[in-house]
C-alpha cells in the first residue's frame, strides 16, 4: 500500500547489519525528559515579560519619567511658579528648553511638577484600590453566601454609578485639591479591583488544585506561594497597572475642567487647558509638551499592562 | 469494492514559534464504500489532523499540507482551489466535531443552522428546507421535530446536541462522514445511543465512516477497518479482527493492554510507560522505540519496513524482520 | 426574560434615587448652595429658589418634594442667570449634545468594530499589528488632548476644517473623531481579541465544514457572537462619551448640555449642577438599561444564566 518511499537512499533489507537487531539496552530517560527547564511562575513571567518589546520600552520610559519627576524640578534654573512677565510665552530656547507660557513660568520645570501630580494620583489610586479592593472582595468571595449577595447587588449599583460625574459632584462639594482629588477618584474606583479579587477568590476556594495540594498533605504555606499568590497576583497586578492611566485620565480630565490641581501648582490637564488660550497664536509648545507627556505616560502603562497580562497568564506558557 | 478515497504519503506541518511542528509524517490510508475505518492513537498523534485535512480544514498559516495526495473519487483534494473545496465540504464530505457543547452556534436556532447547508448548496426554498431538517432530526430520533427546529442550542441536553450535529452533517446526504471523536465528551450511556445511531445511519444510507477516536471501546463496536496512527505515521492497518485478535506492533498491543475487557477477566491493565516524541524534531527510527519493550538496535535508526500480513493488515515494525524473528526465538 | 427586564429596571430605579439622594444632602452640605444662607442677593432669583425648593419647610420635607421635582422632571431655577431655568438650558442643550453623542457612538462603534474585525483575521499580520498600535494610542491620547491637537494641526495650521461651533456638518468631523477615537480604540481591541477566540471555537470549524463561504461564516457565525463582550460594555463606552462631551464641547464651543453644566461648575451655578448631574445620570443609567436588554435580547442563553457574579 505505501508507494515507493521518496526519502534520500532508503536501506535495502541486506545493507542492515544483523546486530542491530539485538534487543535494544534500555535506556529510561529518553520517553521521559522534561524539555523545559523548571523556572518559577515569577521567573517565566519575568522572561516573557522581558521578550516583549514594547511592555519593556514602556516600563523604561515609566523608569525616566519618574527619575525626571523627582529630579527634574531640581534640575532647573527656574522655579515653578516664578512669574516673569517680559518673559511670557517664549518658545523653547537654550535657558528655557520647553519655553515659557503666558505668566512667563517655566514650561520645562512645569512639566516634571506635572509629572509628580499625574504618577502620584495614579500610583495612590492604584495602590488604594488595591487595599480597598482587596479587603472588600476578598471578604465578599471567603464569606460567600448571603453576605456576598449583599455585597455585589451594592457593587452592582456602584458599578451603575457614572464615576466621573460622581468624581466631579464631590470635587464641587470638597472643593478642587491633590487630597480631594485622590479621594474622589478611588470612592467609586476600587469597585473593578473588588470584583476581580472576589472572582479569584471564589475560584481558587473551589479549585481542583487547591483541594489536590491539600490531598497531597501539601503545608498551608506552600498552597498559597505555589498556588494561589500567582494565580491571584497576576490579574491584581495587571489590574493596578491599568488602573494608574485611568486615574492619571481623570485628573488630567479634572484640571482640564478647572475642578483639579489649582496654580500655582502645575499639572498636565491644567497646562493643556491654559495652552488653549494661545492655540491660535501658534505657540506649540504651549500644548506639545504636555499633551506629548499625558500620552506617552498612559501609553506606557497600557503597553506595560498589557504585556503583563500576557506575560502573568499561566495559561499562555509554553 | 469502490474506493472512496485515497491519502498518499500525507505530510502536514505547523509553523510555531518553536519552529515547525511535524504532526502528519507520511500517512497512507484508504477507504471503501460503505465501510467504517477508525483511526486510532493518543491525542497529538496526527489524526485529527489528517482528518480536518481531508476536508482542507487544516487552520492555514500555521499550518500547511506539505506533500502527498488525497483522492476523494480520484480528485485531489489539495490541488483543488478553495471554491471547489467549499462545494464538496457539506455535499460529498461532512465532519463532526467532538464537543457537541461547543460545534453548534449558541446564537443561532436549530433550524438554522441544521438548513443552511442545504440553502447554500442546493437551491432549494425555506419550506422544503424546513422539512428536510424535520426528516432528518427524526432519523437521529429527536422528539417534536417541528417546534424544536426553532429553539437554540442551550435548550437541548449533551446527547440531543450531538444528534443535532449528526443530521447537520447528513442533510446534504454525504458520501463520507467523518467523525472526531463523536463520543467523548458524552456520558457512557449516551455514548451507546450515539453508536447505535451511527450504525443505524450507514445500514440506511450506506455513508462511508471515518472515526477518530482514542477510544477502542467504540472501534470495537463499529469499526469495519483500523487504523492505528503513532506520532505523525500509521503503524499498523487491519480489520478489526485482525487488530483486536491478531495486533503486530508492540504499540498496538500496548493499547490493547491498556484497555479492559470483559471477555478476559483478572488480567491487569498494562499502562504504556512515557510520553510520544517531541514531533518539532522526530526520531529517524521507529518514533515508538523510546517506549517500545521490545526495541532492537535497528528500531532507533531507520524507520521500519511496510510488512503485509495478509490483504487487509499491514504493519511497520522491524519485528517482521526475520532476523528480529530468530534473536527473539533465540532469547525467549 | 420579563424577570430579566424587571430586575434591570429595578437596578436602574435604584441608581437613579441614590444618585438624587447624594445630589441632594451633598449640596445641603454647601456654603453657596440654594439650601445654604448666604445665597445671591438678586431678589427675582431669590424668590424663584424659594417657590421652587420650599425652604422654610423642614429638611425632610425638602428632600421629599425635591424627589418629586425629579420624578416630574423639573428641576429648579439657575441662580446665576435669572431668566434661565435648569429645563430651558437642558431643553436648549440636549439636542446638540444627543445629536454629537450619537454620531460619535455610530463612529466609534462601526470603526471600531471594522478595525477588530480586519485585525483578527489578519492575526499577527501587517494590519494587525497597525491596527493595534492606533488602538494602543487611541486609548492613551485623552480626548481633550487630542481635541486640542486637531484643531490645531487641522484647523489653525492647515485651515481644512472649521475649529469650533456646531453649524454644519463640517464643523461636526473633529468633534466627534476627537471624542469618537478612545472608545473606537477600545472596541477594536476588544472586536480583536473576541474574534480570534470566537474563530476557534468549534462552531466556525462545523460553518466551514458545512462549505459555507468565508464571507458567511465570518458575519453570520463569527461576528454576532464576537460581539457580545463589545455590547457588555458599551454602556461603560456610553458613560465615557458622555462625560467627554463635557470637554468636547467647552473646547470647541459647542452650545450643548455639557457647555452648560461646565459652565454652572465653573460659575458654582448650583441648581444647574444638580439639575444635570440627576438629568445626566438618569440618562446614562436608562442607556445601560438598554444595552442590557439589548444584550438579553441578542443572547439566547441569557434567560438561563444565574444573574449578579461573573
Amino acid at each position: 500500500m505505501i508507494p515507493e518511499q521518496k526519502e534520500k537512499e532508503q536501506p535495502t533489507h541486506s545493507s542492515i547489519p544483523d546486530e542491530w537487531f539485538q534487543p535494544k539496552k534500555k535506556n529510561t530517560d529518553d520517553a521521559e525528559s522534561v524539555v523545559r527547564p523548571s523556572l518559577s511562575y515569577w521567573q517565566d513571567a519575568w522572561r516573557r515579560l522581558r521578550q516583549n518589546k514594547l511592555a519593556m520600552s514602556g516600563l523604561l520610559f515609566l523608569i525616566l519619567l519618574g527619575i525626571m519627576a523627582v529630579i527634574g524640578p531640581w534640575v532647573s534654573p527656574h522655579d515653578v511658579d516664578t512669574q516673569n512677565l517680559p518673559n511670557q510665552n517664549q518658545a523653547p530656547s537654550m535657558t528655557h528648553w520647553f519655553g515659557t507660557d503666558e505668566l512667563g513660568r517655566d514650561v520645562f520645570t512645569r512639566t516634571w511638577y506635572g509629572a509628580r501630580i499625574s504618577l502620584f494620583v495614579g500610583l495612590m489610586a492604584a495602590l488604594i484600590d488595591f487595599f480597598i479592593g482587596v479587603a472588600y472582595g476578598g471578604l465578599s468571595g471567603y464569606k460567600g453566601g448571603r453576605t456576598d449577595n449583599i455585597m455585589m447587588r451594592i457593587i452592582e449599583i456602584l458599578y451603575g454609578l457614572p464615576y466621573l460625574l460622581v468624581v466631579i459632584l464631590l470635587l464641587v462639594v470638597m472643593g478642587p485639591s491633590l487630597l480631594t482629588i485622590i479621594i474622589a477618584l478611588t470612592v467609586t474606583g476600587w469597585v473593578g479591583m473588588a470584583r476581580i479579587v472576589r472572582g479569584q477568590v471564589l475560584q481558587l476556594k473551589h479549585n481542583e488544585f487547591v483541594m489536590a495540594s491539600q490531598s497531597f498533605g501539601a503545608k498551608t504555606k506552600r498552597i498559597i506561594q505555589k498556588n494561589l499568590l500567582p494565580n491571584t497576583m497576576g490579574p491584581i497586578i495587571v489590574q493596578m497597572t491599568l488602573t494608574v492611566p485611568t486615574a492619571i485620565f481623570a485628573e488630567a480630565f479634572l484640571s482640564f475642567l478647572g475642578l483639579g490641581i489649582q496654580s500655582p501648582y502645575a499639572s498636565w490637564g491644567m497646562m493643556a487647558n491654559d495652552a488653549l488660550g494661545v492655540i491660535l497664536s501658534g505657540d506649540w509648545w504651549r500644548l506639545f509638551f504636555p499633551a506629548f507627556f499625558i500620552s506617552a505616560t498612559m501609553f506606557a502603562f497600557n503597553v506595560l499592562g498589557d504585556g503583563l497580562q500576557d506575560a502573568l497568564d499561566p495559561k499562555l506558557r509554553r | 469494492m469502490e474506493k472512496l478515497l485515497d491519502i498518499r504519503d500525507l505530510h502536514v506541518s505547523f509553523t510555531t514559534f518553536g519552529g515547525e511542528v511535524q504532526a502528519v509524517r507520511g500517512v497512507n490510508l484508504e477507504l471503501y464504500r460503505g465501510e467504517t475505518l477508525a483511526i486510532v492513537g493518543e491525542s497529538g498523534c496526527g489524526k485529527s489532523v489528517t482528518a480536518n485535512s481531508i476536508m482542507r480544514l487544516i487552520p492555514s498559516p500555521p499550518g500547511k499540507i506539505k506533500e502527498g495526495a488525497i483522492l476523494f473519487k480520484g480528485v485531489d483534494m489539495t490541488q483543488l482551489p478553495d471554491k471547489e473545496v467549499r462545494k464538496i465540504r457539506g455535499v460529498d464530505i461532512s465532519m463532526i466535531f467532538q464537543d457537541p457543547m461547543t460545534a453548534l452556534n449558541p446564537t443561532l436556532t436549530i433550524g438554522d443552522q441544521l438548513t443552511e447547508g442545504l440553502r447554500q448548496h442546493r437551491s432549494i426554498s425555506k419550506r422544503e428546507a424546513n422539512d428536510q431538517a424535520v426528516d432528518m432530526l427524526n432519523l437521529v430520533g429527536i422528539p417534536n421535530p417541528v417546534e424544536r427546529l426553532k429553539q437554540y442550542p442551550h435548550e437541548f441536553s449533551g446527547g440531543m446536541r450531538q444528534r443535532i450535529v449528526i443530521a447537520m452533517a447528513l442533510i446534504c446526504e454525504p458520501e463520507l462522514l467523518i467523525a472526531d471523536e463523536p463520543t467523548t465528551a458524552l456520558d457512557v450511556t449516551i455514548q451507546a445511543q450515539i453508536l447505535q445511531l451511527f450504525q443505524k445511519i450507514q445500514k440506511q444510507t450506506r455513508v462511508s465512516i471515518i472515526l477518530i477516536t482514542h477510544d477502542l471501546g467504540v472501534v470495537a463496536k463499529i469499526a469495519d477497518r483500523i487504523a492505528v496512527m503513532y506520532a505523525g505515521k500509521v503503524i499498523e492497518t487491519g480489520t478489526r479482527k485482525e487488530i483486536f485478535y491478531t495486533p503486530q506492533h508492540p504499540y498496538t498491543r500496548g493499547l490493547l493492554q491498556s484497555v479492559p475487557r470483559l471477555d478476559q477477566k483478572g488480567e491487569k491493565l498494562i499502562p504504556i510507560d512515557g510520553t510520544p516524541p517531541d514531533l518539532f524534531s522526530p526520531p529517524a527510527g521507529c518514533p515508538f522505540t523510546a517506549r517500545c519493550p521490545m526495541a532492537m538496535e535497528v528500531c532507533s535508526k531507520i524507520y521500519p519496513f511496510h510488512s503485509e500480513l495478509s490483504q487487509t493488515h499491514e504493519v511497520n515494525c522491524w519485528l517482521q524482520d526475520e532476523r528480529a524473528k530468530k534473536f527473539m526465538a533465540s532469547t525467549f | 426574560m420579563a424577570k430579566y427586564i424587571l430586575k434591570r429596571f429595578l437596578y436602574m430605579v435604584v441608581t437613579v434615587f441614590i444618585i438624587a439622594t447624594l445630589t441632594f444632602f451633598l449640596m445641603n452640605l454647601l456654603p453657596g448652595s440654594p439650601f445654604n444662607e448666604e445665597r445671591t442677593t438678586n431678589e427675582a432669583v431669590q424668590r424663584n429658589l424659594e417657590a421652587h425648593y420650599h425652604l422654610d419647610e423642614p429638611l425632610i420635607v425638602q428632600y421629599v418634594l425635591y424627589l418629586k421635582s425629579i420624578v416630574t422632571m423639573d428641576f429648579g431655577p439657575s441662580i446665576k442667570q435669572p431668566t434661565e431655568t435648569v429645563n430651558s438650558l437642558l431643553s436648549r442643550g440636549f439636542p446638540i449634545s444627543a445629536e454629537l453623542g450619537v454620531w460619535t457612538v455610530l463612529t466609534a462603534l462601526i470603526s471600531g468594530v471594522a478595525l477588530g474585525v480586519f485585525a483578527a483575521l489578519k492575526h499577527n499580520g501587517v494590519i494587525d499589528y497597525i491596527a493595534m498600535t492606533i488602538a494602543v494610542l487611541g486609548i492613551s491620547i485623552p480626548n481633550f488632548v487630542l481635541a486640542t491637537l486637531l484643531i490645531q494641526q487641522l484647523a489653525v495650521n492647515l485651515g481644512i476644517l472649521p475649529a469650533a461651533t456646531w453649524s454644519s456638518p463640517q464643523h461636526m468631523i473633529l468633534p466627534i473623531v476627537a471624542l469618537a477615537t478612545g472608545p473606537m480604540a477600545i472596541i477594536a481591541r476588544l472586536t480583536r481579541s473576541s474574534m480570534l477566540e470566537t474563530l476557534t471555537q468549534d462552531y466556525i470549524k462545523t460553518a466551514r465544514a458545512k462549505g459555507l463561504s468565508p464571507f458567511k461564516v465570518i458575519v453570520k457565525h463569527a461576528l454576532k457572537n464576537a460581539l457580545m463582550p463589545v455590547v457588555t460594555i458599551l454602556g461603560t463606552l456610553l458613560a465615557g462619551i458622555l462625560t467627554g462631551t463635557f470637554v468636547i464641547e467647552k473646547i470647541f464651543a459647542i452650545p450643548g448640555m455639557g457647555k452648560y453644566f461646565v459652565e454652572g461648575i465653573n460659575q458654582r451655578d448650583y441648581p444647574v449642577i444638580m439639575g444635570t448631574t440627576v438629568f445626566y445620570s438618569a440618562f446614562l443609567v436608562f442607556m445601560l438599561f438598554l444595552v442590557d436588554i439589548a444584550y438579553g435580547i441578542l443572547d439566547p442563553r441569557i434567560k438561563l444564566h444565574k444573574e449578579g457574579g461573573s
